[in-house]
């Protein structure tokens, strides 16, 4: 009754809204300029190749480092570099940016070819050469994650996609579900993994027949259906499901023998090791109610949402909130001129009638954000340590261990900043330095 | 267009979740106990109640005016704390008595100590236990049910009061589930509290923990001392209490750990108070005691994080 394994972590049920899931992927016109940023995953910031001035292919790196935990940045469109500067990003940070303006011929760099892959260690490699980064929205280096130490038993394929809205990782299912499988094949035959779990939500049973049935060509991979409760898709939430493994405090995945990677990283993996072309574009999903258009479209890193928004037939109204990402965990970005990144997977344009606004009131102690919470923290309680700065108190509360999903604050009845709190206190015990 | 969009932190959606739709909730659930009480004890309920609850807005209101702070009436509690005050006073109770309670409930036991949320005890039973110890004449006085029907106040005995003096007559178990006997006028009728529990479990609203272990605390401890189980159960304030008192989210403990001992330590005390202290009910003093200890039961039953280091 109170400690024993739950079947399901905690979370809460959202609105789906997910009205794009029948859209195909297609592509805009492609937009004059591209903005792309030398810091587009965690790690260390690149620096840029190239000066104001070159003439650049679509594909050739213009950004690199020798860091481990990074992925090289490459010309999302064939032109001329207009500029070498740094941009204000959406979450304050300024960082270097390559301008290109593209001479809308979208050429190849002729010498991209696909990569040549005979063992672990020429896999790796080409997983860096692609840029890629984990495309669900952390955007860790993927050949960072894919070269741990310990032994890989279960390989987890998240392709939950809890947030409301999106549909991107859906239409990988539906459209590249042979290049899922042939990533998966892999990752699976170079780093000698036995299991692969494709966890789906239980809202997307079209894509679960689809992966079921042809999960039945390869031994040792299945689907698993996963209960439509937010944050399924959350790293730790998934692994919990997939293989009733916790991961404890200060692990990483690798730690209790599992690797996540999400369906669209899988895919792009795959066509990567087909074509050799590098990660210069992706797929979003552009929704809300101040957008004329919706639907998911492919678009090359680097593309102005301001540009993203003309091409979907301009704004319906004013929009009250630009996010990049989801509704439970998206950035709102204060301008529209900001360029996308490789971990983008949805623009969502919301009017004020797709937000709910709610008065702050106080906390009524209902314990709704205990049982909201998915690793049974105690939001009320870490905002009143918080609030009485009581260091002590929030390690002792673990608030390291939250990640932000914003189950807590979206249950509150009393609309309290329990997710803002803890990010806060996060920061208060790090700079604390403990 | 650029300097009107709205920047913050997500979740960017909420749910409908708020104070006030959980407190219409509990009115509703409690409006099934109105209903028996018009029929057990007439009209005049309904009068106490409505005095109760205007009583508790208007003494809210007028705090935050005077106060200066932001109005909070429109969350509904005040109106849970008037009926719940109300449910805990004889049909009888006399106004002055009612808006009294009303004032020591809303302006001593709630917004001193910093309004809804801060609380220490349950409002209505603080008011109810300050009147029980000052005005004991008027708060053991019981009309009969369907007094009203007759051209004198006939008065009665509570159930838990006969069970020692004149056990022979006491009414059948199916009045008392029904709530045709003497008491609060709330607290009489067992099946109207069971629908608005039901509701309210139904609606999530509270966890079923705190009334179960309440009650069951209090059945088994009666039936291990020998006592008349289904009398004692059925004939205080313990539905009541156990149902809408004890769950009351914030003088009571929000895990599940510590539910399980708030209840159980409301179900201990009852027991302990009807059978061995001088009162023959023991509910609204076992609730109060318990809210005051959960500040100590939360500090030893938070949850353990899930993967949680030293």
């Amino acid at each position: 009754m109170f400690g024993s394994k739950p079947s399901v972590l905690g979370g809460v049920h959202v609105k789906h809204n997910k009205y794009t899931e029948n859209c195909e992927s297609k592509r805009i016109t492609l937009p004059e300029t591209v903005t792309i940023l030398m810091s587009q995953h965690i790690g260390a910031s690149c620096v840029p190749t190239v000066k104001v001035g070159d003439e650049v292919t679509k594909g050739q790196v213009i950004g690199d480092t020798e860091s481990f935990v990074a992925a090289p940045i490459h010309a999302s469109v064939s032109g001329k570099v207009t500029k070498v500067d740094s941009v204000l990003t959406s979450s304050g940070a300024m960082v270097p940016a390559v301008m290109i303006a593209s001479d809308g011929e979208d050429r190849v760099s002729p010498d991209l070819t696909p990569p040549v892959v005979t063992d672990r260690e020429s896999f790796l490699a080409a997983v860096r050469a692609s840029g890629l980064v984990g495309l669900g929205g952390a955007g860790f280096p993927t050949h960072v994650k894919l070269n741990p130490q310990p032994a890989i038993d279960t390989l987890v394929i998240n392709g939950a996609e809890c947030e409301p809205y999106i549909t991107s990782d859906y239409r990988e299912c539906m459209e590249n579900a042979e290049d899922i499988f042939y990533g998966i094949t892999a990752v699976q035959k170079y780093l000698e993994i036995p299991n692969v779990i494709i966890g789906i939500e239980g809202n997307k049973p079209a894509a679960i027949k689809k992966l079921s049935e042809m999960a039945k060509d390869y031994p040792g991979v299945r689907v698993l259906t996963l209960p439509a409760l937010y944050p399924q898709g959350a790293e730790k939430v998934l692994i919990y499901s997939a293989t009733k493994r916790v991961l404890p405090e200060g692990k990483l995945p690798a730690d209790i023998g599992v690797i996540v990677m999400n369906v669209t990283s899988v895919g792009f993996l795959a066509r990567y090791l087909k074509t050799g072309i590098p990660l210069v574009e992706k797929r979003i999903t552009v929704d809300g109610g101040a957008i004329k258009e919706k639907g998911n479209i492919i678009v090359p890193i680097g593309t102005s949402i301001q540009y993203i928004a003309e091409a979907m037939g301009g704004f319906v109204g004013t929009p009250a909130k630009i996010l990049m990402g989801g509704p439970m965990m998206g950035i709102a970005l204060y301008q529209a001129d900001t360029p996308l990144v490789k971990n983008n997977n949805a623009i969502l344009f919301l009017n004020e009638k797709d937000l709910v606004v709610k008065e702050t009131t106080n906390c009524i102690r209902c314990g709704k954000c205990i049982q909201a919470c998915p690793f049974n923290l105690m939001p009320a309680a870490l905002e009143g340590a918080y609030q009485a700065k009581n260091i002590d108190r929030l390690k002792a509360l673990k608030v390291n261990l939250c990640m932000e999903c914003g189950c807590c604050s979206y249950i509150c009845p009393a609309n309290r900043p329990l997710v803002e709190s803890n990010h806060l206190g996060k920061l208060l015990l790090r700079n604390a330095g403990k | 267009m650029d300097n009107k969009l709205i920047v913050t932190g997500a979740p960017h959606v909420k749910s409908a979740n708020t104070t006030q739709k959980i407190m219409l909730y509990v009115i509703l659930a409690l409006m099934p106990s109105l209903v028996a009480a018009n029929i057990v004890f007439g009209f005049r309920s309904t009068v106490v109640v409505g005095v109760a609850v205007a009583a508790c807005v208007a003494f809210e209101y007028l705090f935050k005016v005077i106060t200066k702070q932001k109005q909070s009436i429109s969350d509904l509690s005040a109106v849970v704390t008037g009926i719940l005050f109300a449910y805990n006073l004889p049909v009888s109770a006399p106004i002055w008595l009612v808006i009294l309670g009303s004032f020591i409930a809303i302006v001593v036991a709630k917004q001193l100590f910093g309004g809804l949320g801060k609380n220490f005890a349950n409002p209505a039973l603080v008011a109810r236990l300050v009147l029980f110890v000052s005005f004991a004449a008027a708060m053991t006085h019981w009309p009969a049910p369907y007094y009203y029907k007759e051209v004198d106040m006939i008065t009665t005995a509570t159930p838990l009061l006969l069970l020692t003096k004149d056990p022979a007559s006491l009414p059948s178990l199916m009045d008392m589930f029904l709530g045709v006997r003497g008491g609060c006028l709330g607290e009489t009728s067992v099946l109207a509290l069971l629908i608005g529990g039901a509701f309210l479990l139904w609606k999530k609203v509270i966890s079923p923990i705190i009334p179960v272990t309440y009650i069951a605390t209090v059945a088994v401890l009666l039936w291990i001392a020998g006592a008349n189980v289904p009398y004692h159960v059925m004939g205080g304030g313990l539905f009541l209490g156990a149902i809408f008192m004890a769950t009351d989210y914030v003088t009571t403990p929000s895990t599940k750990k510590g539910m399980f001992i708030f209840g159980l330590g409301c179900g201990i005390l009852t027991v302990v108070i009807r059978l061995f202290g001088s009162y023959v009910e023991g509910v609204s003093f076992s609730i109060v005691l318990m809210n005051l200890l959960t500040p100590l039961i939360d500090q030893y039953t938070g949850t353990k994080p899930l993967g949680g280091g030293k």
